[in-house]
């Protein structure tokens, strides 16, 4: 610990006004598609769409008629093998790595014992809950995204393609139908907005990333269970569950854009509502890790 | 409490000079009250000793002098500003190692402070590499700068803890235990960082349980004890409100203990072997009117020695002793 260097000049500048925060973001980024579990998460989502093609070339012996929405499209056409997978993935997969990632921004730095040392630096409270939430959203679209791509590339490989029959009845160019996809793609990223910001309010709950990764995972799974219960159907409209899978208004034609709407306006009631309660619980709470 | 220059409170912040000034305050966790009416005075340029057995209360003061606590009670000003209201203009100034250090495992020393220095709003990206190489060298950590932080020792992450403290100028370096996992060369390497600090005028507040560390690099000192202030001040100022015992080193035992007798000190019995005299010395007597005295008794003396009580002394005093954890 020699005290002989040099004081560079140029060193001990600082910058007069303060930056907003993109390059912590960056940062944020970099952190989290830096860990091996974010990529394990990505690869199995991957896996997703992978699997169900691979059982489905294997198996295909016309179509049975039964199992998940769009998996009999698939031996017609490879281009459905995303949403397929999109459609599967939806109700387990996604929220489970949406929770892990949700869950773990806040309760996962206290863990570690860096959330003292990010505040102090200083990021601002309200900085760290927005930066968190958004890298969140960036690991949505990424997880959605990966796994609609890897869906079209293994479909590609494994079935006939051409252009798509809609649920309308009419049919669109291929270049069209993966414009839909990666619609699609960015409804279930949508969808996810919810469910994200309720994890990060959990996550300023505890100082145990896994009891907030768990408590997230287990509340979609509750709101979909209440989803399916007839008896609490006053309460469907407000679950951040209830429009997941309605997604199909985007294979018509032309695009049926209201319940793209719909769950956009629900998923923001639910982000303003827990971004503002994890915001009074945060910006308050005695940092003690 | 010891202290004589306590804090007038009726008196702005940015007026004193003071590096950090709390009045009044106090930290409850429910009916526990684990900071009780502290009225800390760290003057600017000093090296602030901040003592205390474990689980006085320091980490929870310096939790809320950094605003990562709220407190209970009372008002904090660190560099002249009030906190935690002005926190976002205060802590770019300050340094600080909190309770050990918080490390991202999977990343490497240096990501790891790039990654903190990011989160400071006012850190030029353009200088974030050569900073964070002159803050890992000065902690002697440039060799490991490319090593996960899993791979550490604890006395690394130590030292990569007090390298974060580094990566900006610094008006206020706050160290909460700092050479807690360091080998000794590495507890003489922080002392020697901290006096070269000091030497920057950057003002060094240091929390330590050990007292020995502290009295070789501070200037000022603190103590605390249950969560109250017990003493604070210079540290010529706490040793000299400690005790002054007087050593008469002689064969006449008796002879001496007698003359001390005499002049109204107190000696006790002469210890075992019979070669050394000790007593409190007041202040109104003068060490030399006893040495004139031993001679005039005809006292062989063969050495004669005034000692203030250790700070050892005091701080066991003042903070008992033994392992009994203060509740």
């Amino acid at each position: 610990m020699s005290s002989s260097d040099p004081t560079a000049a140029s060193l001990v500048a600082r910058r007069t006004r303060r930056s907003l925060g993109a390059g912590f973001f960056a940062s944020e980024l970099a952190i989290l598609f830096r860990r091996r579990r974010t990529w394990a998460m990505l690869l199995a989502l991957a896996a997703v769409p992978i699997l169900i093609a691979v059982a489905v070339r294997i198996s295909s012996s016309g179509s049975s008629g039964r199992g998940p929405a769009f998996i009999d499209s698939i031996t017609q056409n490879g281009l459905f093998v995303g949403i397929a997978g999109l459609t599967i993935a939806i109700p387990l997969f996604l929220p489970l790595t949406v929770g892990v990632v949700a869950g773990d921004s806040i309760a996962g730095e206290a863990n570690t014992a860096t959330l003292r040392y990010l505040l102090v630096s200083p990021v601002g409270r309200i900085r760290l809950l927005v930066v968190k939430y958004l890298a969140a959203v960036v690991f949505c679209l990424a997880a959605t995204l990966t796994l609609s791509i890897a869906g079209i590339l293994i479909g590609i490989a494994l079935f006939p393609v051409g252009p798509v029959t809609l649920l309308s009845g009419d049919t669109v160019s291929i270049g069209d139908s993966l414009v839909r996809s990666l619609l699609i793609a960015l409804y279930a990223t949508v969808s996810l907005l919810g469910l994200s910001a309720i994890g990060l309010f959990i996550s300023t709950l505890t100082d145990a990333p896994v009891g907030a990764m768990a408590a997230t995972v287990v509340l979609s799974i509750v709101a979909q269970v209440l989803d399916s219960l007839s008896q609490t159907e006053w309460l469907h409209p407000w679950l951040f569950s209830h429009y997941w899978l309605d997604f199909a208004d985007l294979l018509r034609q032309p695009i049926e854009w209201s319940s793209f709407g719909q769950n956009a306006l629900l998923q923001l009631g639910y982000v303003v509502v827990f971004g503002a309660l994890a915001y009074g619980r945060f910006s308050s709470k005695d940092i003690l890790s | 409490m010891i202290d004589g220059s306590v804090t007038g409170s009726s008196r702005p912040a940015h007026a004193s000079g003071l590096a950090i000034e709390t009045t009044a305050l106090t930290k409850r966790f429910g009916r526990q009250t684990v900071v009780d009416d502290l009225a800390l005075s760290v003057p600017r340029g000093s090296v602030f000793g901040f003592l205390g057995p474990n689980g006085s209360g320091k980490t929870t003061t310096i939790r809320m002098l950094l605003g990562l606590a709220q407190a209970s009670d009372g008002e904090i000003s660190v560099l002249g500003e009030r906190m935690p209201q002005r926190l976002g203009s205060v802590l770019p100034r300050v340094g600080a190692l909190i309770e050990g250090p918080g490390f991202y495992p999977f990343l490497s020393g240096s990501a790891n402070l790039r990654r903190l220095d990011s989160a400071d709003g006012f850190a030029p990206s353009g200088t974030r590499s050569a900073r964070v190489a002159r803050a890992l060298d000065r902690v002697g950590l440039g060799h490991a700068a490319d090593k996960k932080v899993r791979a550490y020792s604890l006395g690394m992450k130590q030292r990569l803890g007090i390298g974060n403290a580094l990566l900006a100028p610094r008006d206020l370096i706050v160290l909460d235990e700092p050479t807690n996992g360091l080998d000794p060369q590495g507890t003489r390497e922080v002392r020697s960082l901290i006096r070269s600090l000091a030497d920057e005028g950057t003002t060094v507040f240091v929390s330590s349980h050990l007292l020995a560390e502290i009295e070789q690099m501070c200037t000022h000192a603190a103590v605390m004890r249950a969560g109250k202030l017990v003493a604070q001040g210079t540290l010529d100022e706490l040793r000299s409100a400690g005790s002054t015992r007087v050593t008469v080193t002689t064969p006449d035992t008796d002879a001496a203990a007698q003359v001390l007798r005499t002049l109204g000190l107190d000696p006790g019995h002469p210890d075992a072997t019979g070669a050394t005299v000790t007593a409190a010395l007041p202040e109104a007597i003068a060490p030399e009117d006893i040495v004139s005295a031993l001679v005039a008794a005809e006292v062989r003396v063969r050495g004669f020695a005034v000692d203030h009580a250790s700070l050892e002394d005091l701080f066991v005093a003042l903070t008992g002793e033994g392992f009994d954890v203060v509740q």
